[in-house]
């Protein structure tokens, strides 16, 4: 049964369904329901919004743009596609939305200093940013292999004057930086706040970073309109955590006509033992403060995940996306490393944009769509990164060297 | 009677705090974790803590941690636990085993299961570091089914109204975290320690033990002397770290976890 309404969650205590909810340590549960409680004032409060308004739109340069992508809509031969220019914000990414928003609610707070957990480098580099920009001191967690793969941004982050805190524990990625910074977290609860990165960690986390994100949502409703006068047909994002793809459905996830394509990160292939595809792959469970689906062993050991793209390897998905994938408003989908170097090239030869690894994975998909479908189907992909932090990566895939 | 009672009952009578330890079960590996496991009430165990391993251990120090990834690599799973808890209980019906980890490995075993094959093997009670009283609905009554305790978790940042919401279905006793942070890190000071277990006892009359950062023989008998019991972990299992790394056989390396361990449980026994 259709429900009337697809955007009345999280319940009370976080819940999206049975997915969502608040499975932290007990040192933690006092803060976490501080930050709630802070989070839903906050939110009431004409100061806190006209502020987060003039950093959205003086410091991240918001509105982004809608763009006709038409050499591409040229190439694929069928769908109108347009791009959410997330990649023109300040620090190149959408990361920075939710970054504002959770940095001004620190202050609110009266904390003194910030951590984070960075996969790709661009949550970590958002992060960084805004603690300058506000004065608060900043740590930010990042595997070891991430380090590696991610260099330009580290040396971002430093110059920016945050810590980063190399993780070697576990797979040494983003699940085990998300772990040490929960660590962190628990031994410093009185000047830390926490910046979580995407539509995960337990309530409000999920549903906070959401709010923050849905500006993408919003901005892009007008701007269509403006532009074709109607909503667009389809709307495709790339989905890790899921920040990105759920910014930019949101708001349109009660117009019905409006389909939804999430993109997720399937490695080698989703039959493999190497992916990042936590709804093609994985199951319900419990990890990093909520109930969601995690890629993991028999025994509910938490799997590594695999993928090109920093940014999409981690085991688990935002837990509202489950629910959106269990009440079959949102598809979710996948697509392969080699699918998504296709698509990152393609992106830089027709449209003169070099698209992150991680929204390459989102065009992959609009590349096998949009030839399918009528020249009138308008199409809206998430852009939601820059790909100068992944030219290392894809020099290597490419076997050239730099 | 449950194991628990039964047990701070008797130690209540002897004017006694409970020295609880805490091991990861299959750490390094299942037989030498068995052995170490069979010798401590030997050393003077009370109450033992059996971890169960997960590869994302979100509030424990590295300690425990690299213990759970050892205990992995040697194949460590839900069920080796439960057969190490059943042969245990072989030579030992007094002593209660409480299972302590994360809450991921039961959800994906099944909480009934879990809980059933739990009281099977003879598990007392449970602790689950990342289930608060919010979330741990679902839990309770299966594990209240299979007399099972669930064992819940006080803060230094739990003030009077989270206590009342955290021993109103606590069940076994109440597990003070001493210090706001992770297992194996910094200790807090006696005075601290006795104020947070008078705060605690005016909510409540389970008993009250209290855990993270007793490392020493002379920490756990300051704890003993304001407590119901003094639990110690990270400092026994760093020694099997150390072991391994000077490549100990393993006889010696379970002597000297034995040795240490009774070393603590006179410093718990001297407290009072």
């Amino acid at each position: 049964m259709a429900l009337n309404s697809y955007t009345t969650g999280p319940d009370e205590k976080g819940h999206f369904g049975q997915y969502g909810g608040r499975y932290v340590s007990e040192t933690l549960m006092p803060l976490v329901l501080q930050v709630e409680q802070e989070y839903r004032t906050a939110m009431k409060d004409e100061t806190f919004l006209a502020e987060l308004d003039e950093l959205n739109r003086q410091y991240i340069g918001r509105p982004s743009p809608l763009y006709y992508a038409e050499r591409l809509t040229d190439h694929l031969g069928g769908a109108k596609v347009y791009f959410k220019r997330e990649e023109l914000n300040h620090t190149g990414a959408h990361k920075i939305n939710h970054a504002i928003g959770q940095v001004l609610l620190a202050k609110r707070m009266g904390k003194t200093r910030v951590i984070a957990e960075t996969g790709a480098g661009q949550h970590g580099v958002a992060t960084a940013t805004v603690a300058a920009r506000f004065g608060l001191k900043c740590t930010v967690f990042m595997g070891a292999v991430d380090i590696e793969r991610q260099k330009p941004n580290v040396f971002r982050m430093k110059l920016l004057g945050a810590e980063v805190k190399p993780v070697t524990s576990g797979s040494a990625t983003l699940k085990d930086a998300m772990n040490d910074a929960l660590r962190d977290w628990v031994s410093n609860v009185h000047d830390t706040f926490y910046i979580i990165g995407t539509v995960a960690g337990p309530h409000p986390y999920p549903m906070m970073v959401r709010d923050f994100q849905s500006v993408i949502g919003r901005e892009t409703k007008e701007q269509i309109v403006h532009m074709e006068g109607r909503l667009p047909d389809s709307l495709v994002a790339c989905v890790g955590g899921g920040s990105n793809a759920l910014g930019l459905f949101h708001p349109f996830l009660d117009d019905r006509d409006v389909e939804m394509y999430a993109v997720e990160a399937s490695g080698h292939g989703v039959d493999t033992d190497k992916n990042a595809a936590s709804i093609a792959g994985g199951s319900p469970g419990v990890l990093h403060g909520n109930r969601t689906y995690l890629l993991q062993t028999e025994d509910g050991q938490i799997e590594e995940a695999h993928s090109i793209s920093a940014g999409l390897d981690y085991p688990g998905i935002g837990p509202e996306h489950v629910w959106l994938h269990e009440q079959g408003r949102v598809t979710y989908v996948s697509a392969t490393d080699k699918e998504a170097m296709e698509a990152f090239q393609l992106c830089c030869r027709t449209e003169g944009i070099i698209p992150a690894l991680e929204s390459a994975h989102g065009l992959a998909h609009v590349m096998r769509m949009a030839p399918t479908l009528p020249k009138d189907h308008i199409c809206v992909l998430n852009l939601s990164g820059r790909g100068d932090k992944d030219i290392f990566t894809v020099a290597k895939e490419l076997g050239e060297e730099i | 009677m449950s194991r628990l009672k039964a047990r701070f009952d008797a130690l209540k009578a002897d004017n006694r705090a409970a020295f609880v330890t805490y091991i990861q079960a299959g750490d390094p590996n299942r037989d030498v974790s068995a052995a170490i496991l069979a010798g401590l009430p030997s050393v003077g165990a009370d109450i033992i803590e059996l971890g169960m391993p997960f590869t994302d251990p979100a509030a424990d120090g590295p300690a425990i941690d690299k213990a759970a990834q050892r205990a992995l690599a040697a194949g460590a799973s839900t069920k080796q636990t439960f057969e190490m808890v059943r042969e245990f209980r072989r030579a030992d019906e007094a002593t209660p085993i409480v299972l302590m980890g994360y809450f991921n490995p039961v959800f994906h075993y099944g909480i009934d299961a879990f809980c059933k094959d739990a009281a099977v093997a003879g598990v007392d009670g449970l602790i689950i570091v990342d289930l608060p009283p919010e979330e741990d609905a679902e839990l309770l009554a299966p594990a209240i089914a299979n007399n099972i305790d669930v064992i819940r978790l006080a803060t230094p940042t739990s003030d009077d109204d989270r206590l009342t919401t955290i021993v109103k279905d606590a069940s076994g006793f109440v597990y003070y975290v001493a210090v706001a942070g992770v297992t194996g890190g910094k200790s807090a000071t006696a005075d601290d320690i006795g104020d947070a277990v008078a705060r605690i006892k005016r909510h409540t009359d389970l008993p009250v033990a209290v855990g993270f950062g007793i490392k020493t023989p002379e920490q756990a008998a300051d704890v003993a002397a304001r407590a119901d019991a003094a639990v110690v972990g990270s400092a026994i299992v760093s020694l099997i770290e150390q072991g391994l790394e000077k490549q100990l056989p393993n006889a010696d390396m379970i002597e000297n976890i034995l040795n240490f361990t009774q070393t603590l449980a006179n410093g718990v026994r001297s407290g009072r």
